[in-house]
């Protein structure tokens, strides 16, 4: 009797199993619409919101062409590229010189475009008195020799370190521009979005935490850099003319032998009407 | 042999290869997964040393000089998981004894898909119900550097990890002979020394059995507790579950976007992954092997 229990349900379990199969084995099928232009871009979460933005508004103008937006970071979009699993690479750092020898030995040849520019905006807690860090004490306190608010001008609390995952482009730009050889102190919270670093820094007094100076919100307090004395908002005006130390471009990358349809979509992005989008997301046009 | 029997037979045929092939294709899927996670990883210790790799205590990829060592991230998925085991054991326990013995009827009706709805809500509701509820005021209540600690972590695995632990240990104590039951009470023993002496005994395998599975849900989970305990990849100290933790799970969903294909760090990934693949595969059959006990006993 038990037995046939187990093998009653071990069919019932195969059964689904086959059902599922199939399913999705027709999924497959009925996707493919071959009238339509197919664009896949993926890679860098921070150019992620703009580009989906950017895709509505060319496929209004275009029902033919069909882009679909991905994220996963910008080095999985950039290896997608390698692999020509993508059309589009999206990325908030520029490409390593051996990626693009790995492009080219893939028959890949790379074509940069810059389609618009991003600061990096450090935040902390409204309640922190805190206006302004220079570069170097920043790099000092994530690199953990600063751990007290108080040797920044702060309050006596214990300064509680907030960065990105290491897939993050806004992590990998921070790391470049501000810690350069020096490296992170080991006990630093990571969060693997945007949303999680600024959600923690909203509700901890002691946080600090790095974002992209796209997503400011009210419920944190953007730190201003001190350059030479004064102090540098991350302001569009700034990240554009180079003033404000931390800033990146954000960059699109594809084969030099790309679809009409894709270097289309890229025509527009840099257009006038492109950018305009680019400037309402909070970037800075290029 | 009448035509509509002959199509009855093949059409019987054909279900049953059907099945077959959808039993195969599974165990094939499974294979398949286990050949291409223990390849990749065995690419790691051709550079990297096994014996520095268990033992290690940092995890710094990406350094200059970079580091494996498993122990950080083995001591957070550790003590998130017995945390959750803390926290959900008694509670599923006497959740499982009150629907089988205790509720009425009508009470069980409404506990029961209760329970299940449970184990619906998806792992990223309660990771976010978490980072908005229970970071903040685990801060404020321990005077915390930060909220998001291995106690955070192993409070919400125990939601999760609470309807496995309750519906198994509820078929476990229904399933107990009714003739046990009535002997005790022809004894002379009142319903709690029965439910305590003679139910729970005769059970006792199938709630461990629930518990261990329960550890299993816990110990695979990501997302939830990748967005509440902090992620630091250090060994906690011996305010363990206070401290921000890694777990094995969030190391490889969090390291593994950025990767690129063949460095040291996308096969050292691998054998992390591995190393969770075996403790799950440990967990699974130590769970079975106790069912199995439970099911000669019965």
């Amino acid at each position: 009797m038990k037995m046939n229990i187990g093998t009653k349900s071990q069919i019932k379990l195969i059964a689904l199993l086959s059902v599922l199969l199939i399913a999705l084995a027709g999924a497959g099928c009925l996707g493919q619409n071959s009238s339509d232009q197919k664009v896949v871009s993926s890679g860098s979460t921070t150019v992620l919101p703009l580009m989906q933005d950017l895709a509505e508004n060319f496929m209004d103008t275009h029902r033919d062409v069909l882009i679909s937006v991905k994220g996963g970071g910008s080095g999985v979009g950039i290896a997608e590229l390698i692999d020509g699993s993508n059309d589009i690479a999206m990325s908030s750092r520029k490409i390593r010189n051996n990626e693009v020898a790995d492009a080219k030995a893939n028959g890949v040849t790379v074509v940069e475009h810059i389609i618009a520019y991003d600061g990096i905006t450090v935040i902390i807690n409204p309640s922190n008195n805190v206006s302004n860090l220079t570069v170097e004490q920043l790099q000092k306190i994530y690199s953990g020799e600063i751990r007290n608010w108080q040797e920044v001008g702060g309050a006596d609390s214990t300064i509680t370190v907030i960065a990105r995952d290491s897939a993050s482009g806004t992590q990998e730009f921070f790391t470049e521009a501000v810690m350069g050889n020096v490296s992170y102190r080991n006990d630093m919270i990571v969060q693997a979005a945007t949303g999680a670093v600024t959600q923690e820094v909203s509700q901890n007094e002691r946080a600090i935490g790095i974002i992209g100076a796209a997503y400011q919100i009210s419920t944190v307090k953007a730190v201003a850099v001190n350059v030479d004395g004064t102090e540098v908002m991350p302001t569009e005006e700034n990240i554009l003319n180079g003033v404000y130390p931390i800033s990146r471009g954000l960059y699109l990358y594809t084969d030099e032998a790309m679809s009409k349809a894709a270097a289309d979509f890229i025509a527009f992005i840099l257009s006038p009407a492109g950018q305009k989008i680019v400037k309402d997301m909070g970037y800075a046009p290029v | 042999m009448t035509k509509s029997r002959k199509v009855r037979d093949f059409k019987e045929k054909l279900m049953k290869s059907l099945f077959l092939i959808g039993g195969i294709g599974t165990i094939l899927i499974l294979l398949l997964i286990c050949l291409f996670l223990f390849a990749e990883a065995s690419g790691f210790f051709k550079t990297y040393s096994l014996i520095e790799f268990l033992i290690g205590t940092e995890w710094k990829p990406g350094a200059r000089v970079e580091v494996f060592g498993l122990l950080p991230l083995f001591f957070g998925t550790a003590a998130v998981t017995a945390g959750a085991i803390i926290l959900a054991v008694p509670i599923g326990i006497l959740s499982a004894v009150y629907i089988a013995e205790l509720a009425s009827p009508k009470a069980a009706e409404i506990l029961k898909p209760s329970v299940e709805l449970l184990a619906g809500i998806p792992s990223v509701v309660l990771g976010f119900l978490g980072m908005v509820l229970l970071v903040p005021n685990i801060q404020r209540l321990f005077d915390l550097p930060t909220g998001q600690t291995a106690l955070t972590g192993a409070i919400i695995l125990a939601i999760m990890a609470l309807p496995t632990i309750i519906s198994v240990s509820e078929d476990a104590i229904s399933s107990v002979p009714i003739a046990l039951k009535n002997g005790s009470f022809a004894l002379g023993a009142d319903h709690w020394q029965t439910i305590y002496k003679v139910i729970i005994p005769a059970a006792f395998s199938g709630i461990s059995a629930s518990v261990i599975l329960g550890m299993g849900r816990a110990i695979g989970e990501t997302m939830a507790v990748m967005m509440v305990t902090g992620n630091m990849a250090i060994i906690p100290g011996t305010d363990v579950f206070l401290s921000s933790v890694r777990t094995i799970t969030a190391t490889i969903a969090l390291e593994m976007g950025e990767v690129a294909r063949g460095t040291e760090h996308y096969y050292a990934l691998f054998a992390v992954g591995v190393v969770l693949f075996i403790m799950t595969l440990f967990i699974n059959l130590v769970a079975d092997a106790v069912k199995r006990r439970h099911k000669l006993e019965a």
